[in-house]
């Protein structure tokens, strides 16, 4: 089965996220075909900087890009998500706060001080979450459910206050644009995790580990794996992953809100890591679907903006499409539309052999 | 193998949830006093948690049989929203009228919401996460649509209905001034006692209920036995719609007056309602009973600290994630202890169907 899925390659993989991202494209060029222009301007800063709708969903979709990296492997490892995601994002965007108030003036020192910080809370508490699922065996949602319900509480308790602000320019250019540079430093953030990532499943055996832990655990521990190790490994990713996206918002908001950083980020998360092909159930798994399920969540947000949709209306609009994606995706639909396809090319050979003979 | 266990797993950890909610309330009245020796306390929990109630049971059947629904706390949104607009313009006046035609507009939009997804869930195989997440999603967008402010049910006739409370005389206690106050119990609190009894009955000794149990707990022997399991796995995602439709229409009772942020997350407080109580994510175990008590749980925590110095938000997050934390582990190392090889058998089976 792996075999021969494997053969279809990459485009059969990834085909309902691309017509997807397709008909996105072709409906926004047809509604206004300004939509993808881009130009440079400046900001209000002084720097020359690309703007426009394109710039603006790859800048806006990187935290969920590097999250639903995180998440696929997750969800590879185990069959089941992390919910916590959003909650332990604001953990990190406190410490990310806390650090760099505590150590006086942000030099680029501190910075660097305070996302190493970020990375060690982040992932220990994503390991809290990984001991519960690989040694005690607790269902992923399950035992992220803890961290889901009181993450926020913490974050609060780290900060202390409401919410903190981070006057520098070395934040910002974190989280918008470097002086020089025309493109949002956050694109270059998920290309570098991205790249990271890839790395280490080239250098290492990690990703055919994960998936055969994913398939069948029982026959991978069998093969001298260790699934233990495999899912803690996966959440420890997710715990960096999720470490670089909660620094990158707070840099490009300049603040900490611990009741709206990242929220509800969980959710398209999954979304994202589903709309790329992968199954929630675990086992094989593409990275590049999931990058591109969390673009096809952000074109699909601004398409409804720029449609004047109001803020709180777009979940409704989003619901739909989503319903409409993966009922294009569902098995069911998967093989009649094939059994349909073969039909009709059995026909035409047919058809051929009798008007050779 | 019967006589060395008597207790099933899902009556097992039901107990435990009856235990831990006793010893709980009980340390609240040794250690709190005041509210928790008197009756009405107790009975306030229910009033209060009444939409909770409910919809942990119909999380509950819907996990029993191997899936999960996050979309009921977003369709209690949108019931109670629209019935508070539809009571607020509609021409009947009458007190029956008013709270039958509430009733029914819940029913339906439960319905409605529960058909659509059981039927993207099981007739066309999508993961059920995922279209109830849209659902989720569906159904508050569809709330704020209707109306971004809070609307307040003006209503007089469905408000004296929506007041009305059943008086028990021999639970109340005597007040300061020496006149009997009697234990209230309102409408809501009714309707969850009678749906967790009803959905109990019904799982135990229906065809459906236990199509249920054999669903979650192994999907292809089920098939090979001859069970319906799609149209099994249709109707929990239809019962569980009609049930949020149900505790949208218990919260208008209590709280007559919608709102953008109506029962917000409260899907995930069912869920570990559901959990606490002894149901299991991955299905086939599970107890509607243990369900009541967990939610039971839930509230008696929140009441106590709400109650205690620390009534902060965030301290009371703080502290039913740390409650969560324990049951859950508590959970794992009591059916690990009861040997492994039932375990593994369930894993392997969770491995992937």
């Amino acid at each position: 089965m792996t075999g021969k899925r494997r053969k279809g390659g990459v485009l059969s993989d990834l085909m309902i996220p691309l017509i997807a991202i397709g008909i996105l494209i072709l409906f926004n060029l047809i509604r206004d075909p300004g939509f993808f222009s881009i130009s440079l301007s400046t900001n209000n800063s002084g720097n020359a900087v690309l703007t426009g709708n394109l710039i603006s969903i790859i800048d806006s979709a990187s935290e969920l890009a590097i999250i639903a990296m995180g998440m696929t492997l997750v969800t590879a490892a185990t069959g089941g998500q992390d919910i916590s995601v959003g909650a332990v994002g604001a953990i990190t965007g406190s410490v990310f706060v806390q650090v760099l108030k505590g150590s006086g003036d942000i030099t680029a020192g501190t910075v660097v001080l305070g996302f190493l910080a970020c990375c060690l809370v982040t992932v220990l508490f994503t390991s809290f979450n990984g001991v519960l699922v690989a040694f005690f065996r607790i269902q992923p949602m399950i035992a992220t459910l803890i961290l889901f319900s009181c993450g926020r509480s913490i974050a609060y308790w780290i900060t202390g206050s409401a919410t903190p602000q981070l006057e520098s320019p070395i934040i910002k250019a974190m989280g918008m644009t470097i002086p020089g540079i025309p493109v949002p430093t956050p694109i270059f953030m998920v290309i570098l995790v991205g790249l990271l990532l890839l790395l280490f499943f080239k250098t290492s055996n990690i990703r055919l580990y994960t998936e055969s832990v994913g398939i069948n655990q029982g026959a991978s521990r069998l093969n001298g794996i260790n699934p233990t190790l495999i899912k803690l490994l996966s959440f420890i990713v997710l715990g960096v992953c999720v470490a670089v996206a909660g620094v990158i918002s707070t840099c490009r908001l300049g603040q900490v809100s611990h009741k709206t950083l990242l929220i509800d980020i969980e959710m398209d998360a999954i979304l994202a890591v589903a709309i790329g092909g992968n199954s929630l159930g675990g086992g094989r798994f593409r990275l590049s679907g999931s990058i591109l399920g969390a673009y096809i969540i952000q074109m699909l947000t601004t398409t409804l903006y720029a449609m004047s949709v109001a803020p709180a209306n777009v979940k409704a609009y989003k619901a739909i499409v989503i319903i409409l994606i993966v009922v294009a995706g569902s098995p069911v639909i998967k093989t009649a539309l094939s059994s349909f396809w073969h039909r009709l090319k059995n026909n035409r050979a047919g058809a051929v052999s009798r008007e050779v003979n | 193998m019967k006589r060395r266990e008597p207790f099933t797993d899902s009556q097992l950890l039901m107990s435990i949830a009856i235990g831990i909610f006793v010893v709980m309330y009980g340390a609240a009245m040794i250690f709190m006093g005041g509210g928790f020796l008197k009756f009405q306390q107790f009975f306030d929990l229910l009033n209060d948690n009444a939409a909770l109630i409910i919809v942990s049971c119909a999380l509950s059947i819907v996990m029993i049989g191997g899936g999960i629904n996050i979309s009921v706390g977003g369709v209690i949104g949108l019931t109670v929203m629209s019935c508070a607009l539809y009571l607020n313009g509609t021409g009947i006046e009458s007190a029956f009228g008013s709270t039958a035609m509430a009733l029914l507009l819940s029913l339906g939009i439960g319905l409605a919401f529960g058909v659509g997804q059981g039927f993207l869930i099981s007739y066309l195989d999508i993961q059920p996460f995922i279209v109830t997440l849209a659902g989720m999603f569906l159904s508050r967008g569809l709330t704020t649509m209707l109306s971004i402010n809070p609307v307040k049910v003006t209503h007089a006739a469905f408000l004296d209905v929506a007041k009305t409370k059943l008086q028990i005389p021999f639970l109340g206690y005597t007040a300061q001034n020496g006149n009997l106050i009697p234990a209230k119990l309102e409408t809501g609190a009714i309707i969850a006692l009678c749906v967790v009894i009803l959905s109990a009955l019904m799982l135990k000794y229906t065809r459906l209920g236990r199509h249920t149990y054999a669903l979650g707990g192994n999907q292809q022997s089920s098939l090979m036995l001859g069970i319906n399991v799609r149209r099994t796995r249709f109707l929990t995602y239809v019962i569980s719609g009609l049930l949020s439709g149900l505790a949208g229409f218990a919260f208008l009772m209590h709280k007559p007056a919608g709102n953008s942020s109506v029962a917000a997350r409260m899907e995930m407080d069912a869920i570990a309602a559901s959990i606490i109580g002894g149901t299991l994510l991955t299905g086939g175990v599970g107890n509607v009973i243990g369900t009541f008590f967990g939610a039971l749980i839930l509230a008696t925590i929140q009441k106590i600290i709400g109650l205690s110095p620390l009534n902060e938000s965030w301290w009371q997050e703080m502290a039913s994630g740390a409650m969560l934390a324990l049951f859950i582990l508590l959970q794992s190392v009591v059916l690990s202890n009861r040997g492994k090889k039932a375990e593994n058998a369930g894993k392997m089976k969770l491995k992937k169907e």
